[in-house]
């Protein structure tokens, strides 16, 4: 009977050329721009990391002195090397990991190069399910001695070592030196989610070292810096600064609600010691309600969707209005159908196949356009242009976007087409 | 022109009316909206800086030694840029209007101000206390940057104090300010000698109120031209040299400054995106705007396109479907032009019903773009003009059906279908 419908379909769509296309048009239209900014969006709003989006928590504290407080203000993002080498001391969590970004120059054979860096513990590495090529991280041990190890990208192995094993050789930073424990794989958060403060998109690090290393080592971290008072030095432990950003795994919501109340009751102890009067406040987003927080999807490409969708919404109204004069028109062919003993069922069948069809040909026409829209997204100078592509699942959204919304515009003009009388329609022809 | 005749008809089709009336409904809110969106941005992009845009040139040099005294290399900088053939002006600045590198201080009006601040812990709503962005430079920037000075005077060689690397100069005698700060500041009164109150410096005097200066980094509206400027010389290594010279000698008197730079010491660090013209740092300001923009310009038309492409098509319709009755209504007496009138009188009807409706969905529609995008309010001004450019695109749209149903013979009416 399908196939009967479809080649109903293809007539009927055949006989009146101009309307066909313009309805494939407006259908192609609507599709190719919801689509582009909807890919757009769903990269940009993606889970970086699906597998444990939900067991993972950025740490953010208030614990400015009383007069640097303000009630209302929002919860800073990043910690003091005090509170930091607290919670790592009690070491709560499954994992936990403080970091914060710098830059430095680094040489290993021939020209040195200036790489960004990431200074954090040995956690970060299973926390964020890191792939290792060679060797593999350094441990909480190397932490705690403030080992000199480094672990580095696999486009630094690439570029300093031509690709090979380099486990066991050094870095020259300065005077000191960092021995290679581990090569990364392959690995690019975007959004880079673990640290939105230094470019939410972009490459992953080029060296990783124990950020007591660094501290050790006094080399320099990038990245948002806030002192209350005025002070010599940012990064000593007991300086009136927050700048690391302090990341907790938590395999299980049981587990999570027990670590917000040990940060509620740290806060409390604190507020006891006398470092500030007022209640003070701690909690622990996990990643989505992170991005979130920080507003990873730009404003402008939030409206940009909603006008893509009410573009498309304009566009199937101008479907239902044509396929509607179009089917009404067939009036006669409908009754004589309909005399012959099809049943309004059929007749409903028939014209939403119509419909569909219409429908699947704007998703090939509003898929090249998508496309095209997306080669101009990725011209755009924006940090995030270089990742926004079309994967499966958007091409399949594409076309089901495309027959769900002409099957949706069809449905008011089959249901008036099925209401046909028979014998009137005959006897006006 | 009857339209007892074209209601009863349209009471036959009331489906496809409505459907077209909501069509035009939806894309007159959409497109006023999106058209005052246009606007808003354009006016953003086109703000004035208040400096002579067309004739400066920058050179932002990164800093290597932070030993060293800054101030003299800068001196030494200046005195070869200023020997460029071409270059009227050279100036050491630490930032400028659209430069994005912004640093503004808690500054009030008078000491009862400042310490109605410090007492509410908050600049935030006091009276009398603004946060204005604060631009320092080497002697001579008023001049450089082509700022216009509307009262007072420029600084004297005496005001000058040099700052340490990475602050202001805590201990300046003077200030100017932007016209708009100082109304803000001083409602009904001259802000010249008056004392500004700045992060907890000495009182500054005010000594010049220049027209216009843009904030480094772009605020909400109304308070984008709160600047001031300070005799504070940069002591940063790294800073930005402003050169100014005829537009036509922008280019080759970058690529001179930096070979003189160069030479001056060739170890320096000069990276290439930091030389550029003033008129490249506010397109690149901009870049998202004008994105915008051309996105919004795109999607209005599109949407008038489609609408018209809505309206054409069902006209044609119905011509196509009232063949027969058009025949007949010629045969009786009908002129081609009435049957003309009668389709552009049809589609005029149904067009302002959905305009009627559109104007109301526009102000709704401005509502949630108020709540959720912080746009402005809608102006009423942009409905009529919204309302008379869908009365045309209708008229536009229904010309040609109407054109072929005025065509159709009356000896139509005589035939059998």
């Amino acid at each position: 009977m399908f196939g009967y419908y479809l080649d109903l379909a293809l007539r009927s769509l055949k006989r009146n050329k101009a309307l066909t296309a313009l309805m494939v048009l407006a259908i192609a239209l609507g599709i190719g721009t919801s689509m582009t900014t909807l890919t757009v969006m769903h990269v940009l709003s993606g889970d970086p990391i699906p597998q444990k989006s939900a067991q993972l928590f950025r740490v953010r504290m208030n614990v400015f002195p009383d007069d640097s407080f303000r009630p209302g203000d929002k919860v800073p993002d990043n910690l003091t090397r005090r509170d930091v080498e607290a919670l790592l001391r009690d070491a709560r969590a499954d994992r936990q990991a403080a970091m914060s970004a710098g830059a430095m120059v680094v040489a290993a054979q021939g020209e040195p190069l200036r790489v960004a860096t990431r200074y954090t513990g040995a956690d970060f590495f299973p926390m964020f399910d890191v792939p290792m090529r060679y060797g593999r991280a350094w441990s909480r041990a190397d932490d705690a001695s403030r080992a000199r190890v480094a672990v580095i990208s696999s486009v630094l192995n690439e570029q300093l070592f031509g690709g090979v094993d380099s486990v066991g050789k050094t870095l020259q930073v300065g005077e000191q030196s960092l021995r290679i424990v581990g090569v990364l794989g392959d690995w690019n958060m975007n959004p880079r989610f673990y640290d939105l403060s230094n470019g939410q998109f972009g490459d992953s690090e080029q060296v990783f070292l124990p950020l007591s290393t660094a501290l050790d080592l006094k080399l320099s971290s990038s990245g948002s810096t806030n002192c209350w008072s005025r002070t010599n030095d940012a990064r000593a432990a007991d300086a009136p600064c927050i700048w690391l950003q302090y990341w907790a795994e938590l395999d299980t919501p049981a587990k999570a609600a027990t670590y917000r109340q040990y940060l509620q009751n740290y806060i409390a102890l604190q507020q006891q010691a006398g470092r500030f009067s007022h209640a003070g406040q701690a909690e622990a987003l996990d990643v989505m309600q992170w991005l979130d927080a920080k507003g990873v999807v730009p404003a402008d490409v939030r409206l940009q969707t909603w006008l893509a969708l009410g573009f498309l919404g304009i566009c199937l109204l101008n479907t239902v209005g044509l396929l509607l004069a179009k089917f009404l028109r067939r009036s006669g062919e409908i009754g004589v159908r309909r005399a012959l003993g099809a049943s309004r069922r059929a007749i409903f069948l028939q014209c939403l196949v119509e419909a569909g069809v219409v429908g699947l040909a704007g998703g090939v026409l509003g898929l090249a356009l998508a496309a095209l829209g997306l080669v101009l997204v990725r011209h755009q100078p924006t940090d995030y242009a270089a990742y926004i592509h079309m994967d499966l699942r958007m091409l399949l959204a594409t076309f089901v976007l495309a027959l769900a919304s002409s099957l949706l515009a069809g449905l008011l003009p089959a249901w008036r087409a099925m209401q046909v009388a028979p014998a009137v329609a005959l006897k006006s022809n | 022109m009857e339209l007892r005749p074209i209601l009863s008809t349209l009471r036959h089709h009331k489906l496809t009316a409505s459907l077209l009336t909501l069509q035009v409904a939806f894309t007159c809110a959409i497109v006023c909206n999106v058209v005052f969106m246009i606007a808003n941005r354009v006016h953003q992009i086109s703000l004035p800086s208040g400096l002579a845009e067309s004739e400066l040139s920058m050179l932002k040099i990164a800093g290597i030694d932070p030993g060293e005294n800054s101030q003299a290399r800068h001196a030494a900088d200046l005195a070869a840029l200023r020997a460029i053939p071409g270059v009227q002006a050279a100036v050491a600045v630490d930032s400028l209007p659209l430069g994005r590198n912004d640093s503004s201080y808690g500054t009030c009006a008078n000491q009862q101000a400042w310490n109605r601040a410090m007492a509410a812990r908050s600049l935030n709503g006091v009276q009398g206390c603004l946060n204005p962005s604060v631009y320092s430079g080497s002697p001579g920037e008023l001049e450089a940057l082509g700022l216009h000075l509307v009262a007072g005077r420029d600084f004297q060689p005496d005001d000058y104090v040099p700052a340490k690397p990475g602050y202001v100069a805590a201990n300046v005698p003077s200030a100017i300010v932007t016209r708009s700060l100082a109304a803000k500041l001083y409602p009904g009164r001259d802000a010249l000698g008056q004392s500004l109150y700045m992060g907890g410096r000495p009182p500054m005097r005010i000594v010049g109120v220049v027209e216009n200066l843009l904030r480094p980094r772009l605020r909400e509206p109304g308070v984008n031209q709160y600047s001031v400027l300070l005799p504070s010389i940069p002591g940063e290594p790294s800073v930005t040299y402003v050169l100014r010279s005829a537009p036509q000698d922008r280019a080759r008197v970058l690529g001179s400054a930096v070979a003189a730079l160069t030479r001056l010491d060739p170890n320096r660090l000069i990276p290439p995106d930091g030389v550029r013209t003033y008129t490249q740092i506010r397109h690149a300001y901009f870049q998202r705007d004008t994105t915008m923009i051309g996105l919004l310009i795109a999607s209005a038309l599109g949407l008038l396109f489609v609408t018209a492409l809505g309206i054409a098509g069902l006209a044609n319709f119905w011509v196509q479907q009232r063949t027969r009755s058009i025949g007949i209504r010629r045969a009786i007496g009908a002129t081609r032009g009435d049957i003309l009138r009668y389709f552009q009188a049809e589609n005029f009807l149904i067009v302002t019903v959905g305009i009627v409706l559109g104007v109301l969905l526009a102000i709704v529609l401005n509502l949630l773009l108020m709540t959720h995008y912080e746009l402005p309010r809608l102006p009423l001004w942009y409905l009529p003009i919204g309302a008379a450019v869908l009365w045309a695109l209708g008229q536009l749209a229904v010309l040609s059906p109407a054109l072929r149903a005025s065509h159709v013979p009356p000896v139509v009416a005589t035939r059998s279908v």
